[in-house]
């Protein structure tokens, strides 16, 4: 059963916003656009730069770089994340770039962004969900190398989230992935380009301007999961707005993945939500105009990712 | 190559069995795990307990081969124990190394047991060479795995780069996604390799004969759907035929296995110290096969690489166990990208 939130609580700190990396490959003034919008958000934390594929590059370091000095006027906290899959000479040089600005902290998305953090003695990076961080000994591990947050792989669940924090030292600021369409794989092929009969190499960046990637349904007509290039993706949209209860007792962050339409409006849904002036079972229905898919909240729950669990 | 350095092959053992047979027919290494989540590979009627380890242990000492342990998921805090008591056990039975994917676990292990040899698994999802030193300087680890996405000049290059061995898929069941990034599985069955050793777990799985023909199903969703006289495979479901924008076509992967067995010399040149073949959830008859072939492949090219040439008979026998009866280069071959 849902429940309200105990309101009188004093020892709670006011939970945060959080904005993910673009996972999809936007025409570059529509990038800008979308930033510029969400300069004028509530949201409290932005990470920025490109994720997924080594290839897209309507947005240069350089690009990225200046909408986060756009973005840190606004107020906003701002980090450029790295690439989750490191291949070659070039991403790791990219990757060196991003460590050698000292202006933003860094997200860490794989355990070569993680050395060169340590390495050049920074504090001020966030430990990202495709570290496979699952328990306290690796987490206190990240610690001690200079992470200052982490995020939260979405397979796990707030159960076993509950007992890694139980058993940290140092208690961590945790964020969890709370909107979007579920990052769910990464390889080293194209599954875009192979839909297009097209190789990699010579995709004709086919995924440009897709704006949530393409749906892959079963034979049945299901829609099942997501092709964004590399990247796999659910179909549903993991939404843990009337899980808020919940996730207030142990994270001190939200992540919002961005998607094609109206990202601004549920991060003002999940404002309200955290102010209290929606319930989240309120939440939750509002959000469904703005959910191009149904939703799902397995993972949070123990449970297959795919279900939307409502405990009875 | 430098011809002081040999290519270990390292076979897969799902069973004492399946370990003497692969030991018999000139495996270097196997390797295994416990009958539990502890490793990648935790099906039902699989695995060693204690008392079939510790023989296949003596099996292979005595015949101065080597066993490694895949202790390659992640522990969480609830059963953290589970895990550590694992790396006590393997210390204590004399394994030769254990694959390890969890830094944390990583750090027990080189702290409790200085001795023991770490390999990093392929799960730990090390993909250059900053990822694998990070492993090497924090934890002493003197092998990795690659995951099975490098093309052969970035295996070269990581090579090149790092004190730590590099050993790479060889032969077997193919994974399209990386290593330790995939929670396909998860999503549809709320079992995923990293947390629960299991892809696709069999106990999720529902064939169903209908008038469209036999249908494969992973917890209710619909992987596959094959006609009369289409041999009906196992529902892995990255290797199931979906619709996308009305095509139906294996959108991921279709039902193949990797097989490098023409890329040896180069493998050999790049510096490759060990070639792993996957398959410990298959019979005996497979490891013998597959064991039998690679260690006269692995000899003649160890021999002399320049003159090495694939035999027909090879990939005979290597295509009669093959998933799909095909195989691929995968991601070392370009355009399979």
């Amino acid at each position: 059963m849902l429940r309200a939130n105990g309101g009188g609580k004093t020892n709670e700190i006011a939970m945060k916003l959080a904005l993910g990396p673009l996972l999809y490959y936007w025409p570059r003034q529509a990038t800008l656009d979308f930033y510029a919008d969400i300069a004028d958000s509530t949201v409290d934390i932005v990470y920025l730069g490109e994720t997924v594929c080594s290839r897209r590059h309507e947005l240069r370091l350089d690009d990225w770089l200046e909408v986060a000095g756009v973005l840190a006027a606004a107020g906003k906290e701002v980090l450029l994340s790295t690439q989750a899959l490191i291949e070659s000479e070039s991403d790791l040089k990219a990757l060196r770039r991003i460590v050698a600005q000292g202006e933003f902290g860094v997200e860490a998305n794989d355990m070569g962004a993680v050395r060169l953090l340590a390495a050049a003695g920074r504090r001020d990076w966030v430990a990202g969900p495709t570290l496979n961080v699952f328990n306290p000994a690796t987490l206190g591990l990240l610690q001690d190398a200079g992470a200052r947050r982490w995020v939260m792989a979405p397979e796990m669940s707030g159960a076993a989230l509950a007992d890694l924090l139980a058993g940290m030292e140092q208690t961590p600021q945790t964020e969890v992935f709370a909107w979007g369409r579920l990052p769910l794989a990464h390889s080293a092929r194209c599954f875009t380009a192979r839909h297009f009969n097209l190789q990699k190499d010579t995709c004709e960046f086919r995924c440009l301007g897709m704006s949530e990637g393409i749906v892959l349904r079963t034979r049945e007509g299901e829609p099942f999961l997501t092709l964004n290039g590399v990247q796999t993706q659910s179909a549903r949209v993991y939404n843990l707005l009337g899980d808020l209860p919940a996730l207030r007792a142990h994270a001190g962050v939200l992540r919002i993945s961005p998607q094609g339409e109206h990202t601004r409006a549920l991060v003002d849904t999940f404002r309200a939500a955290l102010a209290g002036e929606l319930s989240p079972a309120a939440a939750l229905e509002h959000s469904r105009q703005w959910m191009n898919d149904a939703p799902c909240n397995g993972f949070w729950h123990g449970r297959p990712g795919v279900e939307q669990y409502v405990a009875a | 190559m430098n011809p002081s350095q040999r290519i270990e092959l390292v076979c897969p053992a799902g069973s004492l069995p399946a370990l003497k047979t692969a030991i018999d027919h000139g495996a270097d290494c196997v390797y295994l795990g416990f009958k539990d989540a502890t490793n990648a590979r935790n099906f039902t009627g699989l695995n060693f307990d204690p008392a079939s380890m510790r023989e296949g242990v003596r099996y292979a000492h005595q015949r101065g081969r080597k066993v490694l342990l895949a202790l390659n998921t992640y522990p969480q805090a609830g059963n953290w124990g589970d895990w550590t008591a694992a790396v006590d056990r393997a210390a204590e039975m004399e394994l030769d190394a254990v694959i390890l994917a969890d830094p944390g676990l990583m750090a027990y292990a080189a702290k409790t047991h200085p001795q023991l040899r770490l390999h990093l698994s392929v799960q730990g999802s090390a993909t250059s060479y900053e990822a694998i030193n990070f492993y090497h300087e924090r934890f002493g680890i003197q092998r990795a795995v690659l995951p099975r996405v490098l093309s052969l000049a970035q295996v070269e290059q990581v090579i090149a780069n790092t004190p730590v061995e590099i050993e790479v898929f060889g032969f077997g069941g193919l994974c399209v996604m990386v290593e330790g990034r995939c929670a396909l599985s998860a999503y549809a069955t709320g079992e995923s390799p990293n947390c629960n050793g299991a892809c696709s777990p069999g106990k999720h799985v529902r064939w169903e004969q209908t008038p469209q023909g036999m249908e494969t199903r992973l917890n209710g969703i619909l992987i596959d759907r094959f006609a009369d006289g289409e041999r009906a495979g196992y529902p892995t479901l990255c290797k199931g035929r979906f619709d996308v924008n009305g095509e139906t076509y294996y959108a991921i992967e279709e039902p193949t296995s990797l097989n490098t067995l023409e890329l040896l010399p180069e493998i050999a040149r790049a510096g490759v110290r060990a070639i792993k073949i996957e398959g410990r959830q298959r019979s005996p008859a497979y490891v013998t096969q597959v064991t039998k072939v690679w260690r006269a492949a692995l000899d003649r090219v160890m021999a002399d690489a320049d003159n090495f040439t694939v035999q027909p008979a090879w990939m005979a026998e290597l295509n009669k166990v093959s998933e799909g009866q095909s195989h691929t280069l995968g991601a070392y071959y370009r355009p399979w990208k």
